[in-house]
């Protein structure tokens, strides 16, 4: 098999926050409301429980977001995805859901450092004095849909693979040294 | 700038992560229906300048579409509510009256 490579071959770049293109990180979208197996088969392949409204369940490497009423991100290794997919499959069988492999549709940024928010605060129209740790914010930043969380004193994204070059412009730009809030 | 919160995920979304969804509660009038029915429903909207009832769609977010009571003139929200209902919630027209006393669901002020 061929090796997985992220949208941006892991650019980076130091302005007065640091910036990192991150990945192949595997990601399964799940499509499905109040099914009785659903908390199981979410624990059974991040290891954690069903996120509540807005919020995000984070276990190492592994991770739930709740993207909206009916549907849910599930963050894992790489090449961990078609386990996880045939999990799923198994545990939700004959309840109505949908679990497709994202993995290659996305890209995922770091933003790190002290005035990581600055950055972000002069692309996304979010407040975020009360995005609290563990929250999940789907969002855009600038043009683009993009969805954000505070993890480990900095802040992970993730946008579509399509515009990540856009997006790694506009972090770059945004944190030029010099151009803090 | 018109901030609205989604009723879905609970988001003070700003106008600009909305799709606008215009004209709230329209009643389809389809096969069978005068053809006088079927322009109603197909063209004339309201376009009060006071309380209006909209469609948005929280777009850039969780991607449902929700209702909203809003001032046209002053921009003012009385609040979000889901858009699995065919009139306004009781609580919604709660609102707009305690901030317009007089006014009616159906647009006519009783003084």
């Amino acid at each position: 098999m061929s090796d997985p490579v992220s949208a941006l071959n892991g650019a980076s770049f130091q302005g007065f926050a640091s910036i990192r293109e991150i990945g192949p990180i595997g990601m399964i979208t799940l499509r499905a409301k109040g099914l009785k197996s659903l908390d199981k088969a979410i624990k059974s392949v991040t290891g954690t429980k069903t996120p509540a409204q807005r919020r995000i369940e984070v276990n190492g490497d592994r991770a739930c977001g709740w993207m909206s009423p009916d549907e849910y991100l599930l963050i894992l290794p790489y090449a961990g995805v078609a386990d996880a997919l045939a999990k799923l499959a198994k545990s939700l069988s004959g309840e109505h859901h949908l679990a497709v492999d994202v993995s290659d549709a996305r890209a995922v940024f770091r933003i790190e450092g002290d005035k990581a928010a600055d950055v972000l605060r002069k692309l996304f129209p979010v407040d975020f004095e009360v995005l609290e740790p563990g929250e999940m914010r789907r969002s855009r930043a600038a043009q683009v849909p993009a969805a954000l969380w505070k993890q480990d004193q900095g802040f992970t994204l993730v946008c579509f693979r399509s515009v990540a070059t856009y997006v790694m412009g506009l972090l770059t730009h945004s944190a030029q040294p010099g151009s803090e809030i | 700038m018109l901030i609205l919160e989604c009723p879905y995920c609970g988001v003070k979304a700003d106008e600009t992560e909305l799709s606008p969804g215009y004209e709230a509660h329209l009643k389809r009038f389809g096969p069978g229906a005068s053809p006088e029915e079927f322009e109603a429903y197909m063209f004339a909207r309201k376009n009060p300048k006071g309380v209006h009832f909209e469609r948005w769609r929280h777009s850039y977010g969780c991607g449902k579409w929700f209702l909203a009571a809003r001032c046209t003139a002053t921009l003012e929200v009385f609040g979000t509510y889901s858009s699995q209902v065919s009139e306004p919630p009781a609580d919604i027209i709660a609102k707009i009256q305690a901030r317009r006393p007089g006014w009616q669901p159906d647009g006519k002020v009783t003084k």
